[in-house]
Order: C-alpha cells, then sequence, then structure tokens
C-alpha cells in the first residue's frame, strides 16, 4: 500500500475511488452487478445479519448472479434488524428490513431477479449532507 | 412474467396501521385488479415513513408522489385518476405549510425527512473496514485541508464559530476546549476520545465508532493539529469488542497510507492514537476519573479546576472529547462553520444523535436537527407509543437526567431548553414510558444504578444515594409517609450541591423532575398505599371473587408458591402474606373471578 505523501495524493486516490464506485452503481458497462449491503453493528449481528449475509453470498452464487455483498454500520433502523440494503443497477437503492432467511430469498426471487417488491421496504426518511 | 411499471407503497408502519392502512392496501388492490392493472401496477406495504401526524401515507413510485392522509374510500379514486388517467389527486397532496402549494414529489419535500444525518453520515453507508470507502465520501480530506491551508489557529476558530458543543452531555464549547489547550504550554500534549458511553440506553458512541471509525480518527487528527498534541487515546469500554476490532483495523489502515504516524501529508505534523480500555465503570465517562483510570490509577473523579485542557493525563494538557462530538468535526471543515450552524437553534447548533427506545414503535438510532420538538421524535420518527397506549413520559440524559410529561412535547430540544425543564441532553438515551410505568420504580431504577456506579469518593454521593434509594424503596413498598416526599426532596438538594463530580451532582435529577412532574402519583403511594400503574409489586393485592369462583382449582394448581388454597369446587382465597403477586392465576382463572386492587 502507497503511503499518502500530499493532498494530492488523497484527491488521487479519493477520485479512483469515486470513479470506482460509480462506475460499479452505474451499471453501463459490463460490471452489471447488484450490491447489497447489510447492517454490521453488534445489534445487527446479535439479531442474525452474519447469517443472513451468508445466505445471500450463497444464494446469489448458486442463482448465478452477479453481486457485491459488503458488511457496513448501523442504519438506525433498530426496530426492524437485520436491515440490508439492496441496489440493483439502474434503479435506486432499496432498504429491506426484518430480513430472515425467508425474506432474503424472497428479495432475491422478487426483488432482484424480477424487479416486483416485497412488503417491509423501509422508507428513507432521513436527509444526508451531500443534498 | 409481470412487469411492474408503477409501484404502490402503502405505509404499514404502526401509526399509519392504526389507521386503517391494510384496509387501503386491501381497497387499491380491488381497484387495481378492478381495471385490469395487476400486471402493471404492484401495491406494497413499506416500513414507517417518518411522517405519521399525516397518515396514512401512500407513495407512487417511480413518480414519487406523495399522498397525505388518505382513507381507504380514496383508493379508487387514486387508481382512476392518478394511474388511469395519469392525474395527481391534488386533495391528497401534502400542502407546503410556508405558502399553501401541493407539493407533488416527495423528493422536494425537506420537512417529511425530519432526519438530518452529519454525525451518522457515513453510518450504513460504507464499510468500516475498508479506508478507501471513507475516503471516496471525503474521508481524510478535512484533515488535509487543515494540515495544507489553515493555521491550528485559523482551525479552531472555524470550529468556534460553528457553535458546536460537546455531544457528551456537558455541552461545553468544542472549540473552547481546543482553544485551552493550544494554549497550555507543555512538552507533551493529548488528545483523548470518550468513548465510555454508560447512559441505559445510549448506544450513538458504539454504533458511530463500529460504522464509521475513520472519522474519529480523523478529527482526532485535527484536533492534534490544532492543539499541539502528537498522541491520541481512546479510551474505550471492554464491553465493546466489535467497536474495538473495527477501531483497531481503522488505525491500522491509516498507518498503512501514512494518514498517522510520522509526517502526516508530508508535514512536520505527527500523530498516532493507541487505545485504552475501560472495565465499563459509569464514573470513568467523567473526564477526570477517565484520566485516571487511563494513569492506571482508580477511576474516581478529582476536583476542577485544575481542568484537563491544562493539566489532565499525567499531568499534561489533554483535551477530551465525546465520539460523537469528533464524527460531526471533518464536516464542520469541509463544508464550514456556515453550514454547521445554520442548522440548530440559538445556542445549540447542528444536529444531535438519539438512541430512541422504551414504548415506542420505531426504536432506533436518529439524528436530528437541535430544536426538533419531542412531539415530532416521538410520534413522526418513532411512530408513537407501541400498543396504542398513552403517552406519559420521556426520559432524556440517562441516570443524570429526568422525565419530561406531555407539556414538554412542544419544546424544542436543545441543551438549554432540556436543562430548564429539569432534566439534560445527557448523551443522547431517550427512553419513552407510558401510561403503564410507574414513575416512582423508574426512579428508582435510575437511584439504584447511579448507586451501583457511585465510585465511593465523596459522601454525598456515596451515602446520600444510599439513603435516597432507601427511602424510594420504602415508599414502592407501601411504607412510605409524607414526611418521606420532603425528605427526599431535601436531601435530593444537598446531594447536588456538595458533590463533587457530575455523577453526584446530578443523580438525584430523575427524583426531582419525578416528584415535580408526577407528585401525584408519589402521594398515591404514600397516602392511600397504591400503585396507579399497578407496578409496585408490594402494593398490588390480588382477590379472588367468592361469588365468580367455581372451585376449578386452575388457579390452585398453578400457583408457584402455594399461596391459594381451596376446596374442588368451593371458592378458593389467596393468602397474601405468601403470595409474590406473579399474576399466574390471574392470567389463569377463565371466570374473571381474581381483581387485582
Amino acid at each position: 500500500m502507497n503511503k499518502i505523501k500530499s493532498l494530492d495524493d488523497l484527491r488521487q486516490l479519493r477520485e479512483g475511488m469515486q470513479a470506482k464506485i460509480k462506475l460499479r452503481e452505474s451499471g453501463n458497462n459490463s460490471e452489471n452487478i447488484v450490491r447489497i449491503k447489510v447492517a454490521m453493528s453488534t445489534c445487527g449481528i446479535a439479531s442474525g445479519a452474519k447469517e443472513i449475509m451468508n445466505f445471500l453470498m450463497e444464494e446469489l452464487e448458486h442463482k448465478a448472479i452477479d453481486a457485491v455483498v459488503s458488511q457496513t454500520g448501523c442504519m438506525g433502523y433498530c426496530y426492524a434488524e437485520p436491515t440490508i440494503e439492496v441496489t440493483v443497477p439502474g434503479r435506486e437503492p432499496i432498504v429491506f428490513g426484518d430480513v430472515d432467511k425467508f425474506r432474503a430469498g424472497e428479495i432475491i426471487e422478487k426483488y432482484i431477479i424480477h424487479n416486483e417488491l416485497v412488503d417491509g421496504i423501509l422508507p428513507v426518511n432521513y436527509r444526508t449532507i451531500e443534498n | 412474467m409481470a412487469d411492474y411499471k408503477m409501484h404502490l407503497l402503502v405505509c404499514g408502519g404502526t401509526g399509519c396501521n392504526a389507521s386503517d392502512s391494510e384496509q387501503i392496501r386491501d381497497n387499491l388492490l380491488t381497484e387495481v385488479e378492478k381495471h385490469d392493472l395487476n400486471d402493471e401496477v404492484q401495491v406494497v406495504m413499506t416500513g414507517c415513513f417518518g411522517f405519521c401526524e399525516k397518515g396514512p401515507i401512500v407513495k407512487v413510485l417511480p413518480d414519487n408522489t406523495f399522498y397525505v392522509q388518505v382513507k381507504p374510500e380514496d383508493a379508487a379514486t387514486i387508481v382512476e385518476e392518478h394511474l388511469i388517467k395519469g392525474r395527481k389527486v391534488e386533495r391528497l397532496l401534502y400542502k407546503d405549510p410556508e405558502n399553501n402549494e401541493p407539493i407533488s414529489d416527495s423528493k422536494h419535500m425537506e420537512f417529511y425527512k425530519k432526519q438530518v444525518r452529519i454525525a451518522l453520515r457515513n453510518c450504513g453507508f460504507i464499510n468500516p473496514e475498508n479506508i478507501d470507502e471513507y475516503i471516496a465520501r471525503d474521508g481524510y480530506a478535512a484533515l488535509a485541508k487543515c494540515l495544507g491551508e489553515r493555521t491550528p489557529q485559523q482551525v479552531i476558530d472555524e470550529i468556534k464559530l460553528s457553535g458546536q458543543r460537546g455531544r457528551g452531555g456537558g455541552g461545553f464549547p468544542t472549540g473552547l476546549k481546543w482553544e485551552i489547550t493550544s494554549k497550555s504550554i507543555a512538552d507533551q500534549k493529548y488528545v483523548v476520545c470518550n468513548a465510555d458511553e454508560g447512559d441505559p440506553g445510549a448506544f450513538m458512541d458504539r454504533s458511530i465508532l463500529e460504522g464509521d471509525p475513520h472519522s474519529v480518527i480523523e478529527a482526532m487528527a485535527i484536533c492534534g493539529y490544532c492543539t499541539g498534541s502528537t498522541k491520541g487515546l481512546v479510551y474505550i469500554r471492554a464491553e465493546y469488542p466489535l467497536a474495538i476490532q473495527r477501531l483497531k483495523t481503522a488505525i491500522k489502515q491509516a498507518r498503512e497510507y501514512g494518514l498517522l504516524g510520522e509526517e502526516i501529508f508530508g508535514t512536520p505534523f505527527s500523530f498516532d492514537i493507541t487505545l485504552r480500555y475501560g472495565a465499563g465503570a459509569f464514573v470513568c465517562g467523567e473526564e477526570t476519573a477517565l484520566i485516571h483510570s487511563m494513569e492506571g490509577l482508580r477511576g474516581e473523579p478529582t476536583f476542577k479546576p485544575p481542568f484537563p485542557s491544562e493539566s489532565g493525563y499525567l499531568g499534561k494538557p489533554t483535551t477530551v472529547n465525546n465520539v460523537e462530538t469528533l464524527a460531526s468535526i471533518p464536516v464542520i471543515i469541509n463544508k464550514g462553520a456556515a453550514f454547521f450552524n445554520s442548522i440548530g437553534t440559538a445556542k445549540s447548533k447542528g444536529t444531535k444523535v438519539f438512541a430512541l427506545a422504551g414504548k415506542i414503535n420505531n426504536v432506533g438510532l436518529i439524528e436530528v436537527p437541535m430544536g426538533t420538538t419531542l412531539r415530532e421524535v416521538i410520534f413522526d420518527i418513532g411512530g408513537g407509543i407501541k400498543g396504542g397506549k398513552k403517552f406519559k413520559a420521556v426520559q432524556t440524559g440517562g441516570p443524570s437526567g429526568g422525565c419530561l410529561t406531555n407539556s414538554f412535547l412542544d419544546t424544542p430540544i436543545d441543551y438549554d431548553n432540556l436543562i430548564s425543564a429539569g432534566s439534560m441532553m445527557g448523551s443522547g438515551g431517550m427512553i419513552v414510558m407510558d401510561e403503564d410505568d410507574c414513575m416512582v420504580s423508574i426512579a428508582k431504577f435510575y437511584l439504584e444504578f447511579t448507586l451501583d456506579e457511585s465510585c465511593g469518593k465523596c459522601t454525598p454521593c456515596r451515602i446520600g444515594n444510599k439513603r435516597l434509594f432507601e427511602i424510594l424503596d420504602k415508599i414502592t413498598k407501601g411504607l412510605g409517609t409524607e414526611e418521606d416526599l420532603s425528605r427526599l426532596r431535601s436531601l435530593c438538594k444537598v446531594i447536588k450541591d456538595t458533590s463533587l463530580c457530575g455523577l453526584g451532582q446530578t443523580s438525584p435529577n430523575p427524583i426531582l423532575s419525578t416528584l415535580d412532574n408526577f407528585y401525584d402519583e408519589y402521594l398515591a403511594h404514600v397516602k392511600e398505599h397504591k400503585c396507579p400503574a399497578g407496578q409496585c409489586k408490594s402494593l398490588v393485592k390480588y382477590t379472588i371473587d367468592s361469588e365468580k369462583c367455581t372451585g376449578c382449582t386452575l388457579c390452585f394448581r398453578n400457583c408457584p408458591v402455594g399461596a391459594i388454597a381451596g376446596e374442588k369446587r368451593a371458592p378458593h382465597t389467596i393468602d397474601n402474606s405468601i403470595c409474590i403477586k406473579c399474576g399466574v392465576c390471574y392470567d389463569k382463572c377463565k371466570f374473571d373471578a381474581i381483581s387485582v386492587s
């Protein structure tokens, strides 16, 4: 790993990363990848997020869907743990709450494959500092 | 296979559900079917939109139309007008409170997004174990800006201008704290991150450290640059293993990138961070006790002054900042003080993270601008009280805070308003109580906590709190008298006035605020020996109505302590000297013969 020695180094790295993420999210290229984030703070893990993450990875591989499943921190929806955010290329990210294995399967089958929504979506109810 | 062109999202949050959202969904489904739109339109239930006051809510995708206060009979209109004719149903649109204009696209509805995420900006967005994802979201740009373009004093001025106050509870201005340390002269200074989160029900610091550890590391380095410190310490409780692990990973990655260590960004500034583990003592959240604990001494507070900014860790000037305070620093630098102080109230700027817990539907971690009212937090974001019960009180500020009632629901939340209401901001725990909660028991619960956590150094806190607890215990057992209430009050005052540190000075708050706001409940306990909420077991009495009792023996067979006696097919009786008030008999009786008083 190269050390960051100046502000320019940091900028370069940031732009490189942003480009990479953009590429991943716009899905205009061959990388038509579904991205799933699993909220994995202590509370999420305690309510089963780890098992859900493993299950998602296995199922997606089994169904040969190109996807990246990654962990993230607390999304704040304690009442609906485990929670996951699914971004299908070309569509807005959607957060699903109370995800057990059954619902995880349903999300893959119905939402990811067939663009059908399933009950229990958590609407975004906050503003970020970007907008 | 259906290829849906439109989605109707019906809010299935508990609040909307209570006002018939299921019926709305069913009606929409029927209408969609009636018009043969099954293959084009899908109707789904969602979680809470956080706008319960205007519920039930129906949102139409992809055009983001946001209908409020929808009634089941509106389903036909929505389908016929909006879906078929493509005309939005004007009367159901939300109207901008400022100019009464209907707003159709919810993307323009700032108000319904009552939360603004600054400290939590990356939580749930980035992978906390990947520094690159943090950098992609402007991570370490604030540190670079400070080191490359600003003098320490300029940065301090920016923080002062932003009006940020410490999020750990006290609300001391952050910029001022940094300035005092920067002006102290010493061969070594320290930056300490206080991650000893101890309030019952508060978990915002843990969530930030688990979700976005780099923001804290970056802010500590900025603080180091401003104050002239090269060493940072994170005091974190050992009960937070995942936070510790993620913090360690983050520190390692930052070192590999040269963002911690020698000559950061090619400048002469060097800074590194190590961790110190706390054993989970509440008093160690107090900065002097925290410092002693880090020094390997007993976690006991000492008298201030001298303040840690002048003489702290190992006698050197030390800046102690809370996790949430630090997590907001990079935003202040990147977006400017003006951005930060445009949010909030006159004396409290920015946003505050609250851990919403208790008898509330949407238990969760929220971040709202200072000045948001309790009503908005509890009834909109929190989705109201569980089970449709009545709101009774909300406890803020943990064991140092107080209980606020109905009359404070419309008070804008900020440091000063909460204090004048008899509570405090604290670290941001917010525990909601409903009509079934006994306020005397709640006060007793918090007292028990402080009693356990008192370090024992000063007499008022060590002995005074014990006496307070004994009086409360007496009251909840029905042995209290009216004189006890005045004794409680005067003892509270003495403890507040004479304790050494914040723990003792604030420990009587839960009692004082409940005495002020729920005096009737205390009176009922001491005068009538009754607990209005039915929570104090000693004051509850179960009796069997001999008229209704059929002698079925069900209660007799289920009583775990053998307090019930009686012959088959003859009325039974309860011996209250044996009864442990578990309520099993009450639940089991099929003839409604057992009553509670």
